[in-house]
């Protein structure tokens, strides 16, 4: 897998890395990670625990061996395509909280899809229990961003009733003893079947082709935000309502589709968790939607970012399970470490976008010197993101 | 008051070598500045001068680096706006700090509501009505701020500097949004807090302002105190010289205009606006080829719909529009745009540019759909960066590179940047919405000569401006906008301000100009 | 009768959430942390009455817990001008996280804690904190509409420069908002786990703070409007026991999913008419 940054022509890099520059922001990134851990560590200790051996039992889970290394990817799969369904969203001038609501569609649909045996051959079938998937997530995904194009309803409050509202279907459809594909005692639907699996790719570990679809999703991601003229679209909306009316871009088109490609990710997502890990949709909270969040966060909406943080998340919940068998400490403590990221990356981002913006604007001004002296007063950076109004 | 009293030769306000630094800029370099008790001072430099800073540390919002502000001879240090209120400064905005949703009375109070928790809406509104009654202001206390005109708003933000015990009014940009007729009543108003010991600083680029009611003035020029003038002994070319740097011609050199055919016609246009009121009541009018036409009025008459309606971005309920005699009414903007309609909107960062994106990508705004731009969705940037070079040479943008971001640009290149844009369209009807608002003397030269270029290359140009000068001096032909409606048509240069203001305060020609009060 | 103090015993906490969340929107800004201060509130209540074995300290500390993550919230939101939303999402997040992983570590078992003594109650299954929320009603209404206080924080939400420009310290009138708004949500999370109910469990309010905000907007910021829309909200989750006793024909499950739907509904189809506060999400220039 590829740690560097796409491989892009100098000239034509996609604005956040041309502004902010890439190392800067890896670092400032790493910088929030590592204030988190420290509050992490802060919270176990008050709460008596030693943080040192939980930190190490942590890291031993998630980097220890080929295994580890494995599950590390296991989990940062279905995040890798959450974030990037957040940073679609996020893109489009949208939050995405309702990643969750469209993975458990997502993965429930492919559930079904995939527990249903026809005999069709695993070119056709495992396509079909996919493509299920994605479009139930990207169904989920276009119901908020239809509504909001209409409606101007906020995608804060759809999404995350439409969340709720899908745990409870996926409890009525799984609940149903009368449908052969499901098993209500189990919770869950009935064993994908083999043509419908996604294969394993390392024997002795869980990893399997998921962490493809995901990195292939990322560089379609990337090529569709950066190359497209959708992608362009999608980053003008986002950036500028006016500027794009001004351009003729309808603002409500982008967005409902913007969100469809979210939830169309989302749903992919947790598709390759139901085929790929399980074997078979869970109809359990996975909290993969909230991760996915502050995937997208620290990966600061870019694509190849995403992937990072997604890694690195995959490894606090491959981690956390070796931290609460050795070390007898709630994995939960994940959901504080998430929250703490979340945090320290919004409060970190802030501050480096206003020094930014200052550096910029001296920058900008003592090259055009047609105005020596210019009222502070002008707004020369942009002002601050629109009101959201919930 | 004492301290005027006991100290009556001191200035109100007095700054000596004022220094504020910003990263990269000196905003202030060495101000003096001092206003005698009892005077209307105005204080003149153009757009991005240092003005807006200077009063900024005046009120306390900034710390100068080095400098010395005195009040009525004692020195003072203010950490935010209430120090300065305290101390008997009080500011008019340019940008009306009126809460709309609130009523007059509510907006003059708050902030100095009084003693006690409850709120006494009903003292609120008798001391309100009286300092209303005392300055011949004439504002109903209870009325909501939203349903005033621009004037009214105006005058509550002088209610409310008046209440807080304000002794020295600082106004802003005060006549911008107002008719000639309301800029006549805010002298008379402002002539009476005069008469009655009050001081008055009136910040302003606009030379016959100064004239009209000035008696001493300052100029300032790139952040430097250039002289403090006598009004009454200097003249508006004096003036002008000294706030520029050089000698500007006052007027813009225009040949005569050869209009041809018409090539965007408004017929009988209708609109609803948000209030429900009628925002377009019948607009019809012609735009020849080789002619700027012109569109005065004050602002909220129509303007941003009439502009909304023209380029695509809202359609009509009744009428037409027609572009090179096809009806285009029911067409987006990037169809009128593929059709020869080029925009150059009024709001630079929030309409023509996206402002995180690079030069490049500003050049792609409502190209991007069209080849050479793009094809089959996929963009050609290496192309457009090309373009975009060779569009920053064309137009003198000056920035480092097509890669830097929109927002890195002062305001003039980012118009410039725009200009650039909607002109390598080889447009056949430019439609300019305040196309120099905000921008210095240098840039308004250079705007103005790309609009008469483009009409003497046999374009048809609509400018649409609040600036009457702007249009006075542009424009072939003048139409006068009021409540959605065409109310006076005149060529250009055969009209004269008095007349076009009392069109714009709704007005007929038959009256007279009130008289000041 | 049964369905009516059902209906007022399921609209009281989210009364408190929607009145603390209704006055920090005022103040302009954005709070869906609701649900994390609910939760935390739900949690510090049980924890209180455990280790103190009086449920009226447990309120406190609910309260203080409250007030703890609302200055947090306020810091991130006001401060450094954080995101309003991405803030609010964290907050939701450590309230989750925090409790769950607490419960875990006092009380060795995952998932819930054990049971603890109640508030009292005063008849008919309602506990004291009941009367208390219908009150807070015509107390916002006061606040907002006839006090000074009450006026400045409306200038705060409608327009924060307006405000800054004559000397209001709208930093300070939004922290005081955000921080009421954490105790209100944090004392509705108590109602539930030391007043209905005698234990916490893990996510135990569900969704209730994201209820109680769309009250908010479906009540168009008004606090009367707003509590018509919590008793609505309410009589939906009063009627899901009601469904089960009276052996309706609706799968009991969808009727758990009514609040959300009518949610769904409400801010699509009533949202067009809806005025929130124009300054909301906006700081005030540097100053």
């Amino acid at each position: 897998m590829s740690m560097l940054p796409p491989p892009t022509s100098g000239d034509a890099l996609p604005p956040a890395n041309r502004m902010f520059g890439a190392l800067p922001t890896v670092l400032s990134s790493l910088l929030a990670i590592a204030v988190a851990l420290f509050a992490g560590a802060i919270v176990l200790a008050l709460s008596g625990e030693n943080p040192i051996p939980a930190f190490e039992a942590l890291f031993s889970g998630a980097f220890g061996g080929q295994r580890e290394i494995a599950e590390t990817l296991v989990m940062a799969t279905p995040l890798i395509l959450g974030g990037l369904a957040f940073a679609v969203a996020s893109r489009a001038g949208l939050f995405n909280i309702g990643i969750e609501g469209q993975m458990v569609v997502g993965g429930l649909c492919a559930g079904l899809v995939a527990a249903w045996d026809p005999g069709l051959a695993a070119v056709i079938h495992l396509p079909l229990a996919v493509l299920a998937g994605m479009v139930a997530g990207g169904f989920w995904g276009f119901v908020p961003g239809f509504l909001k194009a209409k409606t101007g309803a906020h995608e804060v409050i759809t999404t995350i009733m439409l969340n709720y509202l899908a745990y409870r279907i996926s409890t009525v459809v799984i609940g149903q003893e009368a449908l052969p594909l499901v098993n209500p005692a189990l919770q869950a639907t009935q064993p994908a079947v083999d043509a419908a699996r996604l294969p394993r790719l390392l024997e002795g570990t869980r990893l399997h082709a998921g962490i493809l679809i995901a990195l292939v999703a990322a560089l379609a991601v990337w090529f569709l935000l950066y190359r497209t003229v959708f992608g362009y679209k999608i980053r003008t909306v986002g950036l500028s309502p006016g500027a794009a009316a001004f351009a003729g871009i309808s603002w409500g088109r982008t967005i409902a589709l913007a969100m469809l490609l979210s939830g169309l990710l989302a749903g992919l997502g947790g598709t390759v968790d139901a085929l790929g890990l399980q074997g078979r949709y869970y109809n359990i909270t996975l909290g993969l939607g909230f991760t996915s969040i502050a995937v997208g966060l620290v990966g600061r909406n870019t694509p190849f970012g995403v992937i990072l943080a997604a890694v690195l998340f995959g490894a606090l919940a491959a981690g956390a399970t070796k931290m609460q068998n050795t070390a007898g400490i709630s994995r939960d403590i994940v959901y504080v470490l998430l929250a703490f990221v979340i945090l320290s990356v919004s409060g970190l981002a802030v501050v480096q976008q206003l020094r930014q913006a200052k550096r910029l604007t001296a920058r900008a001004r003592a090259r055009t010197r047609d105005r020596a002296a210019e009222d502070a007063g002008d707004p020369m950076v942009e002002p601050p993101p629109p009101p959201r109004t919930i | 008051m004492t301290d005027r009293v006991g100290n009556a030769a001191a200035p109100a306000v007095e700054m000596r070598g004022i220094v504020k630094r910003f990263p990269g800029v000196v905003a202030n370099n060495g101000i003096d500045f001092a206003v005698r008790p009892g005077e209307i001072h105005a204080l003149l430099g153009e757009n991005g001068a240092g003005k807006t800073t200077l009063m900024n540390i005046l009120f306390g919002l900034y710390h100068p680096d080095e400098g010395e502000i005195r009040v009525n001879g004692r020195p003072v240090r203010f950490d935010n706006a209430r120090d300065a209120v305290r101390a008997g400064l009080a500011m008019v905005h340019q940008h009306f700090m009126l809460i709309p949703r609130f009523t007059v009375a509510e907006n003059v109070i708050l902030g100095a509501e009084g003693p006690g928790l409850a709120l006494d809406r009903e003292a609120a509104r008798e001391r309100v009505a009286e300092l209303s009654a005392q300055y011949g202001l004439d504002v109903d206390p209870e009325a909501v701020v939203a349903t005033l005109p621009v004037g009214m708003q105006q005058r509550v933000e002088i209610l409310r500097a008046l209440y807080q015990g304000g002794k020295t009014l600082i106004l802003d940009e005060p006549t911008a949004l107002l008719t000639p007729q309301e800029v006549d009543e805010l002298y008379s108003v402002l002539n009476r807090l005069r008469e009655s010991g009050d001081t008055i600083i009136f910040i302003t680029h606009k030379l016959r302002e100064v004239a009209a009611i000035s008696d001493r003035v300052t100029v300032i020029r790139r952040g430097q105190t250039v002289g403090t003038r006598e009004t009454a002994e200097t003249t508006a070319s004096q003036l002008a010289e000294l706030m520029v740097g050089r000698a500007v011609s006052l007027r813009v050199d225009r040949p005569p205009a050869h209009p041809g055919e018409a090539v965007l016609v408004a017929d009988d246009l209708h609109l609803t606006g948000s209030q429900g009121r009628a925002a377009l009541n019948g607009v019809s009018f012609e735009l020849r080829r080789g002619e700027i036409l012109g569109i005065c009025g004050v602002e909220g008459n129509g303007q941003a719909e009439l502009i909304e309606v023209l380029s695509g971005l809202r359609r009509p309920q009744r009428g037409r529009v027609l572009l090179k005699d096809q009806d285009v009414t029911a067409t987006g903007p990037n169809r009128r745009r593929r059709m020869g309609l080029s925009y150059i909107p009024e709001d630079r960062h929030g309409r023509g540019l996206v402002l995180p994106f690079t030069l490049t990508e500003n050049v792609l705004l409502g190209n991007v759909e069209d080849p050479p731009f793009s094809l089959g969705g996929r963009i050609d940037y290496p192309g457009i960066r090309t373009l975009t070079q060779r569009l920053m040479r064309a137009f003198d943008v000056r920035a480092p590179a097509p890669e830097t971001p929109a927002a890195a640009l002062s305001g003039g290149n980012q118009q410039k940047l725009i200009i650039a844009r909607e002109l390598q369209r080889e447009p056949d009807a430019l439609l300019a919405v305040q196309p120099t608002r905000g921008l210095d003397v240098g840039a308004i030269e250079f705007v103005h000569k790309q609009l008469v270029a483009e009409r003497d290359k046999g374009r048809g140009v609509l400018l649409i401006s609040f600036d009457l000068d702007e249009v006075m001096d542009l424009s072939d032909r003048i139409l006068v906008l009021w409540e959605g409606r065409i109310v006076g048509d005149f060529p250009g240069g055969r009209v004269t301000r008095t007349e076009l203001g009392l069109l714009m305060g709704g007005r007929s020609l038959d009256e007279h100009a009130p008289a000041a009060d | 009768m049964a369905l009516l103090t059902a209906t007022l015993r399921s609209a009281a906490p989210l009364i408190f959430a929607a009145m603390g969340g209704l006055l920090c929107e005022r103040s302009g800004v954005t709070n869906i942390a609701l649900e994390g201060f609910m939760l935390m509130g739900a949690f510090a209540g049980v924890a209180g009455t455990w280790f103190s074995n009086s449920p009226i300290v447990g309120l406190l500390v609910a309260i203080t817990v409250g007030a703890a993550g609302g200055f947090v919230f306020a810091f991130w939101a006001i401060t450094l001008r954080a995101d309003q939303i991405v803030a609010g999402t964290a907050i939701v997040l450590l309230g989750l996280g925090l409790t769950s992983f607490l419960t875990e570590q006092i009380w060795g078992q995952a998932g819930s804690s054990p049971g603890v003594e109640r508030l009292p109650t005063i008849g008919l299954g309602m506990n004291v904190l009941l009367p208390v929320a219908f009150l807070l009603v015509p107390i916002t209404h006061w606040f907002l509409f006839k006090t000074k206080p009450g006026l400045r924080v409306q200038a705060c939400g409608e327009k924060p420069e307006a405000a800054q420009a004559v000397g209001i310290n709208v930093a300070k009138y939004r922290y005081a908002m955000v921080v009421i708004s954490g105790v209100l949500a944090a004392v509705g999370g108590a109602y539930l786990s030391i007043g209905d109910l005698s234990q916490f469990t893990t996510n135990m309010t569900a969704g209730r703070g994201f209820i109680a905000l769309a009250a908010v907007i479906f009540g168009n910021w008004m606090p009367w409007a707003t509590m018509g829309a919590a008793l609505l909200f309410g009589f939906a989750q009063a009627l899901r026991f009601h469904v089960q006793a009276l052996d309706l024909p609706i799968p009991q499950d969808l009727i758990i999913a009514l609040p959300y739907i009518l949610t769904l509904i409400a801010i699509t189809g009533l949202l067009r008419q809806s005025t929130p506060p124009a300054g909301i999400g906006r700081h005030a220039s540097e100053g």
